[in-house]
């Protein structure tokens, strides 16, 4: 079945989505596993000292991200937020120039490891290596949007593991009370490093503690794309209409091992992993999408011909992107003066 | 203006940075109605609003985090951590994200907040309600420590830490905020950050301080003066950034220097006050650079006599001048 422009397809149309958001939403998950596809390789091929991986969550990612405004609300994003980057507005360059660390890296110039992204431009808070700070970040960013009356969600995520920080408490208490727009994302994928859920988080789910706090708790299936994007989209909306923050708990898989410098096979069985991959959004979304006819032969072809080619170079840019100056590493520690360089 | 306490200074410079900036707000235990366990922000929440004083549950890493989101997201927060003593469930939130946000973004954010804190010894408050804990910060690139000592020099250094673009830790002596007063100019003016202020001349021994210990610095130095020694006394105001100017010249033309603080000694702030003198200004040295600081134990404690014990006071910082002076 040919599609249209303008044509859409039962698939999204009872979330509200055209066909070609449907295409774009998948368009970013499969480049976010490109890019992440590509890191290894270079990794491998040592090229890049570090991988952090984001693949097996960019279904979830993409589904949440685009409930929300980009270029107007806020996430506070974590180190496996690839796909969450992509579909806020940053670059399949951008995320490669900070894989290589280059002076031009818009997340840091360099100075973080890899898979600390951030943009102003793009709203998407710094990312640090503690984790579960940036839960604090986006209360407080909610906590300015309401104060400003600007209008603006903020979201933070991490996974399970991040989510028994203090910090989650102390921010998820002050949001409620306060009934800020802030959504709370967790993305699920069963391993803190090499821990599983069930010694990490005393209950089933992460999201049965939101009834601590009076606020909704959902569980989605973070291979379901749509699923996720429905979940964000009623959060976001509670959020904007000023009935206070959500938590959403996206099951998801990890398919690779924490970073680069594990090896998972040591402690997750077989079975494990390949249950994993048979969780994965990716084919899954793309079996909908064709199912439904909206990703037709000839769209995929064009799209996996543009994906490689972004991808290709992104990294054929970053690979030739200078290194940073050691003479500049000393800006930027404080505020410096209109027009002062050092 | 008639003569203004300490706390008055605080509590004034925090209302009209509200009037004249209405990204400012304040938030932090019982800062709204009662208006803070020592009254400083009194009045303030009459004035604002539930908005723009918010009382917080008790939670430090959240006051500090959610003080770091909202900086980022266009206000200028003025944290209160009701002790010093309690700040260190946020240590994490000022250190991997405050100090660290405009270096690991490369400029793209930065934490315009203030978090002030009352700190110091004397007033009975035991193990955990008198620390000093300006040398946990100041080691950190990225965060400025300022400690006044004067109500003067509160209210300039309170208002260019408001509006200063980075973060600002603010360490206020309770033990002077009912006790020093003095005059206060009523003008918009403001004492910049990381200027120190020579508030004795003198020619014989350099005495450095910040905090209740320039006050007691002073009359140190006016003990000692009835034995013919001439102290300068430096009361460095800001303790990162350091200024370092000021401190050099003054020793290079004493000759001597004695650091005082209430902190325990070892590792402390005046540690890196007389390393930094030692380095620079080594030549000029006529006797060793010394330090009149608390005793090696982890907390001031609390009956009388133990508290006297611990801490650092006029008398003590004489001796140590008229050691070093006959060095």
């Amino acid at each position: 079945m040919a599609v249209t422009k303008g044509s859409d397809t039962h698939l999204g149309a009872a979330l509200g989505l055209t066909d070609a958001d449907l295409l774009e939403m998948y368009r970013f998950v499969a480049l976010a596993r490109a890019v992440d596809e590509r890191m290894w390789i270079l990794n491998r091929a040592g090229r890049i000292p570090f991988v952090i991986s984001g693949q097996g969550h960019e279904g979830a990612q993409v589904g949440i991200a685009w409930a929300f405004q980009r270029g107007h609300d806020w996430i506070a994003p974590f180190y496996r937020s690839i796909a969450t980057c992509l579909t806020f507005g940053m670059s399949a360059r951008d995320i490669m120039t900070a894989q290589y660390a280059t002076a031009s890296d818009p997340s840091s110039g360099g100075r973080q490891m890899p898979g600390h992204y951030g943009s102003r431009e793009h709203n998407l808070v710094s990312v640090s290596s503690p984790v579960a700070t940036q839960l604090l970040h986006a209360v407080g960013i909610a906590l300015a949007a309401k104060i400003r009356r600007t209008g603006q969600v903020a979201m933070a995520s991490m996974g399970e593991g991040s989510s028994n920080q203090g910090d989650v408490h102390e921010g998820l208490n002050f949001a409620a009370i306060h009934k800020l727009p802030f959504v709370f994302v967790v993305e699920n994928n069963g391993y803190a490093i090499s821990v599983p859920a069930a010694m990490q988080v005393s209950v089933a789910n992460v999201a049965d503690r939101a009834a601590g706090y009076g606020i909704p708790g959902v569980v989605v299936d973070g291979s379901d794309v749509l699923a996720c994007y429905a979940a964000a989209r009623d959060a976001v909306a509670r959020a904007r209409a000023g009935d206070g923050p959500s938590l959403i708990e996206a099951k998801v898989t990890r398919l690779t091992g924490h970073s680069s410098d594990d090896q998972q096979t040591k402690y997750r069985t077989e079975e494990d992993l390949e249950s994993g991959r048979e969780h994965d959004a990716l084919p899954r979304f793309r079996g909908q999408l064709r199912d439904a006819g909206i990703l037709t032969d000839e769209i995929e072809a064009g799209l996996t011909t543009e994906i490689a080619a972004t991808v290709e170079d992104a990294t054929e840019y970053a690979e030739h992107e200078p290194d940073p100056d050691p003479a500049l590493a000393m800006r930027f520690v404080y505020a410096e003066d209109a027009g002062t360089s050092d | 203006m008639p003569p203004r306490t300490f706390i008055d200074a605080i509590r004034e410079t925090l209302a009209e940075e509200m009037r004249r900036d209405e990204s400012v707000i304040v938030l932090g235990e019982d800062v709204g109605k009662k208006g803070g366990v020592f009254l400083a922000t009194d009045g303030l929440w009459a004035e604002f609003g539930d908005e723009r004083v918010i009382d917080t549950p008790l939670t430090e890493s959240m006051i500090v985090g959610a003080s770091i989101g909202a900086a980022v997201n266009g206000l200028r927060p003025v944290a209160e951590i009701q002790f010093a003593d309690f700040i260190f469930p946020a240590f994490n939130q000022i250190v991997s994200e405050a100090a660290r946000m405009r270096y690991r973004s490369n400029n793209g954010y930065s934490v315009p907040m203030t978090i002030r804190a009352p700190y110091g010894g004397g007033v009975h408050g035991a193990l955990y309600h008198s620390q000093s804990v300006e040398a946990f910060f100041t080691h950190v690139p990225g965060l400025k420590v300022v400690v006044p000592s004067t109500p003067h020099d509160a209210r300039g250094l309170l208002r260019s830490s408001i509006r200063d673009d980075d973060p600002v830790l603010f360490f206020e002596h309770k033990k002077m905020y009912r006790s020093v007063r003095g005059d206060v100019p009523d003008t918009d003016y403001t004492v910049p950050l990381g200027k120190a202020k020579i508030t004795r001349p003198g020619s014989q021994v350099t005495v450095v301080a910040y905090g209740l210990m320039a006050h007691y610095a002073l009359e140190a130095a006016d003990r000692v003066a009835d034995d013919g020694i001439s102290v300068e006394v430096v009361d460095l105001r800001t303790l990162r950034p350091l200024d370092r100017e000021t401190l050099l010249d003054s020793v290079r033309k004493t000759g001597k220097c004695l650091v005082v603080y209430e902190d325990n000694k070892f590792g402390g702030y005046g540690a890196e006050v007389a390393a930094i003198v030692a380095e620079e200004a080594f030549d000029y040295l006529d006797g060793p650079v010394t330090r009149i600081a608390g005793p090696e134990v982890p907390g001031v404690p609390y009956n009388h006599v133990l508290e006297d014990w611990f801490m650092v006071n006029p008398e003590k910082i004489a001796d140590g001048i008229r050691t070093l002076a006959a060095y």
